[in-house]
């Protein structure tokens, strides 16, 4: 201990009371604690760290300084999307959010945890609302890693290895996918068709070896499937599960999977009332019916509304806990940690603010918008979209007939201010568009393409 | 005149806020909003028109039955649940042994707080996230210093994620080499956190577990018979969550090596060593951290963590992507790397956590991490001798020896003499204000309870938490009953759990219960 300063973070650095607990426990200094680890593991010397600020305001200086570094979407004008999406995020869930009970609590029992149980079943509940479904998880880490889950749920309940994609699907979902099952399920990838999955060559890749039928709408492209029920039908035809990922986003005005025959629905809950965050305000759920065939094949976490000794007091806990990996290690249906439940919290304040009206206005106003970007963008010399299917939120640009690529425009909009868009493989821009813009900002990103590409 | 000084009370007397708040669904009234939103312009609404044909099969019957509420309704219905919560921030949570509850700096939450971290979007150009690329690289920087390890992805999200990124990296080494299909056990140990274990399951490795020995260190002679050449690797902890530190684990490594597999270190337990020894020095290949325990970020009710992968230079090409590269003075983002494991979380992981954490350290430096370290240490050994004068309370395996940051320890003896089992004492616990955990499953030391004090909290804290425990556990002696039927001062009373395991009255959202519960 060559440190003499009591360390604000750490009350017992304090000498006298250091000196007062070794006394305690009868250790004449705190390397006897040590005394198990070898010396020939022990580290010589001290790390080589940069020195620390040990005064709080240079602390917060030192790294306030580095991230003022960064210009964020707020001062450009951004159109990205492609997994994590600029909608704004009402000052109310902030509020809740960082409230130390919330932020700084842990794995409580559901006695001094009441309020974190209650509000994580309540975002299950709003999310099953949402969805039509009766069975919502606590939030796991993301839309991948619950997409991944959810398809080896399907592996597990049909006894089958094949997974069939027939959407577009966001190229590292499909690597988190792909490494995840690949030990025990199969992923065949049908191309889709104009931006939607083909109808014909999904009914022939689905055989009595496909486990799950995976759909996602609106697709890594934006497209919104139109033909889910056609979809759910050839799967469950075939003895297979309907997996469809989506983002919850539209469902006050869409009508949601369950709806037209999915079995498990699943998607990240980014977009609902959680920053990007550099694309790490991330939350996957995974929603099922409530039969106990699915339910039991869940890994994550589910809270439960229950009685008490006291009539009228609800109570919550862990239901069939059983089933986690806490409970049976490798018996367990996958794996169960530290995920995102926070973001969950953040989800149920965003929809209790939104309510039915909220999410119903603005789901039309992220189709009208999106309707109007691809207006407006088609109609820019040497530009096409690369589909006509309904889109939501995301289009694709195809710059094959342009002056300039879709990279060099990239470079030519951020030189004037603005993000277009993220650069997709065959010379294309994947566009997005929230609330947060407006028709005149798709006005002045039209504009400016026509500009930069006039001039080329 | 001077006001006298009020006597203390031994304990200090302690009631959970109740509200009685319902059901938020219950707190509904049509019409009210929580928000307003923004509007679509006409020009916008008439593109969508022209879509309506096609889009109408697509569009919901009804609307979602979501809740109405005025936004101060909301913002009251969730702060009063939010008082109904114990956060680390209210209570001495040196109970929730193995998920290092320490200080989450007011500072970081200060720092992150900034458009300028919450507005970025991963995909913007790199020449306007250059700060926050920076911090990605320094903190990559000083985890390869704490852990020994030659390069670092924080990608993940949680310790249990990073755990799931060591068995893919170490799969695809062993393919790599074309021993996928022989290599395909893994080892660990039953104190290892139950992650390790149905990670590799999920990654489809057969697990063989190692049980303690007499002393409870993991069984020298067990892995010995367990290793072979279908071994792919060791993964363990150490300390293990018993608090015990296993000298051999350089001859635990060396055996694995030995036999061609990998060892990876679960560092969920890594608090009391910072600064002591190093992954590295004991010879692992892979080794993780969780930032939300070690370096301080909040646990947020669960999540999100973080987590930080590092690896020895063997295992460098198989990290997961993007790594980020310092070229010149300029901080890039590098997609290019054909061997990788790929994508295990979207984009950089868990920024603000990545940014937290990078303050804490930068708060502390070397000397501060072994302070950290050593006070971790010497508030767990007073721990233990305040606990073990605690009559009816033990601390099983390694008998005499120190600990290093955090005990399991058993009730079975008060157990035995009175009927009161652990987790009815850990109830009790919760009228005071205080929270404790058992253990993970399975329960090999009886009557489990598992402590861990890091170095946040004071000795007066300690001491307090000491009290409250001695008392209970004297309670469950002269007044049973009472142990027996808390809850007394929490919120709700004793909880039916029956129900919870029973599908046809499990009821796992509102809807669900209206269903089943209130349809007659």
């Amino acid at each position: 201990m060559n440190n003499p300063v009591a360390h604000p973070y750490i009350p017992n650095s304090v000498p006298a009371v250091r000196d007062a607990m070794l006394t305690a426990v009868g250790a004449a200094d705190i390397d006897e604690f040590y005394a198990d680890i070898p010396a020939s593991l022990r580290v010589q010397g001290s790390l080589n760290l940069p020195a620390p600020f040990l005064a709080e305001a240079d602390l917060e200086r030192h790294v306030s300084a580095l991230l003022n570094k960064n210009k964020s979407t707020r001062e450009t004008l951004s159109f990205l999307g492609a997994g994590t999406y600029n909608h704004y995020v009402p000052s109310v869930v902030g509020e809740v959010i960082n409230r130390s009970e919330f932020l700084t609590a842990y794995a409580g029992e559901p006695y001094e945890d009441h309020g974190r149980f209650q509000a994580l079943f309540e975002y299950q509940s709003m999310m099953a609302e949402l969805l039509n479904m009766d069975v919502v998880n606590v939030p796991t880490y993301d839309g991948m890693q619950a997409t991944a889950t959810a398809l080896a749920m399907a592996g597990r309940i049909t006894g089958r290895r094949g997974i069939v994609l027939v959407s577009d699907a966001n190229p590292d979902m499909l690597s988190k996918v792909s490494d995840y099952v690949r030990s025990f399920m199969d992923l065949h990838v049908v191309p889709s068709y104009n931006g939607t999955a083909d109808l014909e060559a999904a009914a022939l890749a689905i055989d009595s070896g496909t486990a799950a039928v995976w759909i996602q709408t609106p697709s890594f492209h934006g497209a919104l499937e139109a033909q889910g029920a056609q979809l759910a039908r050839l799967a469950h035809d075939a003895g297979a599960i309907a997996v469809v990922g989506t983002d919850p986003i539209a469902y006050g005005v869409l009508s949601p999977p369950a709806d037209w025959g999915a079995d498990i629905v699943c998607g990240d809950i980014q977009s609902l009332g959680v920053h990007q965050w550099f694309g790490g305000g991330r939350g996957g759920f995974i929603a099922v019916h409530d039969d106990p065939t699915f339910v039991l094949e869940m890994p994550s976490r589910l809270f439960g509304l229950e009685s008490t000794d006291v009539e009228g007091e609800y109570g919550f806990g862990d239901v069939a806990w059983d089933r986690t990996s806490f409970a049976l290690r490798e018996e367990g249906k996958e794996w169960v940690g530290t995920a995102a439940a926070l973001w969950g919290i953040a989800a149920g304040v965003y929809l209790a603010s939104m309510g039915p009206t909220g999410m119903a206005e603005l789901g039309e106003t992220l189709l009208a918008r999106t309707a109007y970007a691809a207006q407006q963008l088609a109609s820019v010399d040497g530009l096409e979209l690369s589909d006509t299917a309904l889109h939501l939120r995301e289009i694709v640009v195809d710059f094959s007939n342009a002056a300039l690529t879709s990279t060099e425009v990239v470079t030519a909009l951020r030189a004037r201010g603005i993000e277009p868009g993220v650069v997709l493989t065959g010379n294309r821009l994947l566009v997005c568009v929230t609330e947060q813009l407006t028709a005149a900002d798709i006005d002045t990103l039209a504009a400016t393409l026509t500009a930069v590409l006039k001039e080329n | 005149m001077a006001l006298p000084v009020a006597p203390k009370p031994v304990l200090r007397r302690f009631h959970q806020a109740r509200w009685d708040e319902p059901i938020i669904f219950e707190l509904s009234t049509p019409g009210e909003r929580g928000i307003l939103v923004q509007q679509a312009e006409s020009a916008a609404v008439e593109a969508l028109d022209l879509l309506e044909d096609r889009l109408t099969p697509l569009r919901r019957a009804s609307a979602p039955a979501l809740p109405e509420l005025a936004q101060m309704r909301v913002v009251r219905h969730y702060l009063r649940v939010s008082q109904e919560n114990l956060g680390a921030d209210f209570n001495i949570d040196i109970g929730q042994g193995t998920c290092t509850m320490k200080y989450s700096p007011k500072v970081n939450e200060t720092i992150i707080r900034t458009p300028k971290l919450m507005d970025i979007h991963p995909l913007q150009d790199e020449a306007s996230i250059q700060g926050l690329l920076e911090i990605y690289w320094r903190m990559e920087q000083m985890l390869a210093e704490i852990s020994g390890m030659s390069r670092v992805s924080m990608q993940t999200q949680g310790g249990s994620a990073a755990i799931w990124a060591n068995i893919a990296m170490i799969r695809a080494y062993h393919e790599s080499h074309g021993e996928g299909e022989v290599r395909d056990e893994v080892i660990t140990t039953i104190f290892s956190h139950p992650s390790n274990a149905a990670c590799a399951k999920a990654a489809g490795y057969k697990v063989i577990t190692l049980m303690p020995d007499a002393d409870g260190y993991p069984d020298i002679d067990a892995l010995r018979a367990a290793v072979s050449p279908r071994t792919a690797a060791l993964m363990i902890t150490n300390p293990e969550d018993t608090g015990i530190y296993n000298a051999k684990i350089r001859e635990f490594v060396d055996i694995v090596h030995d036999v061609g597999a990998l060892a990876a270190y679960d560092q969920a337990n890594a608090n009391g060593i910072l600064g002591i020894t190093r992954a590295s020095d004991a010879g692992f290949d892979l080794c993780h951290f969780n930032l939300h325990k070690t370096f301080g970020t909040p646990h947020g009710s669960g999540g999100p963590g973080a987590g930080a992968s590092c690896v020895s230079e063997k295992l460098v090409p198989f990290l997961p992507g993007p790594t980020i590269d310092k070229v010149g003075e300029t901080f890039t983002v590098n997609r290019d790397h054909p061997q990788s494991v790929g994508t295990v979380a979207p984009f950089f992981g868990v920024a603000p956590n990545v940014v937290r954490a990078y303050a804490w350290i930068m708060a502390l430096g070397a000397d501060g991490l072994r302070q950290v370290a050593e006070i971790a240490v010497l508030n767990n050994n007073y721990l233990l001798a305040k606990v073990l004068e605690i009559p009816g309370a033990s601390a099983p395996y390694a008998e005499g020896k120190r600990r290093i940051e955090q005990v399991r320890y058993s009730w079975q003896e008060l157990f035995e003499e009175t009927g009161v089992s652990s987790e009815e004492i850990g109830i009790r616990m919760s009228d005071f204000g205080m929270h404790y955990w058992t253990s993970h499953h399975p329960y090999l030391v009886p009557q489990p309870f598992t402590l861990e004090p890091t170095e946040s909290y004071s000795k007066t804290e300690i001491d307090e938490y000491v009290a409250v425990l001695a008392h209970v556990a004297g309670e469950a002696r002269t007044n049973p009953e009472i142990v027996r039927t808390a809850p007394h001062n929490q919120t709700v009373h004793h909880i039916h759990h029956d129900d919870l395991d029973d599908p046809a009255r499990w009821a796992i959202t509102w809807r669900a219960y209206q269903k089943k519960h209130l349809s007659n």
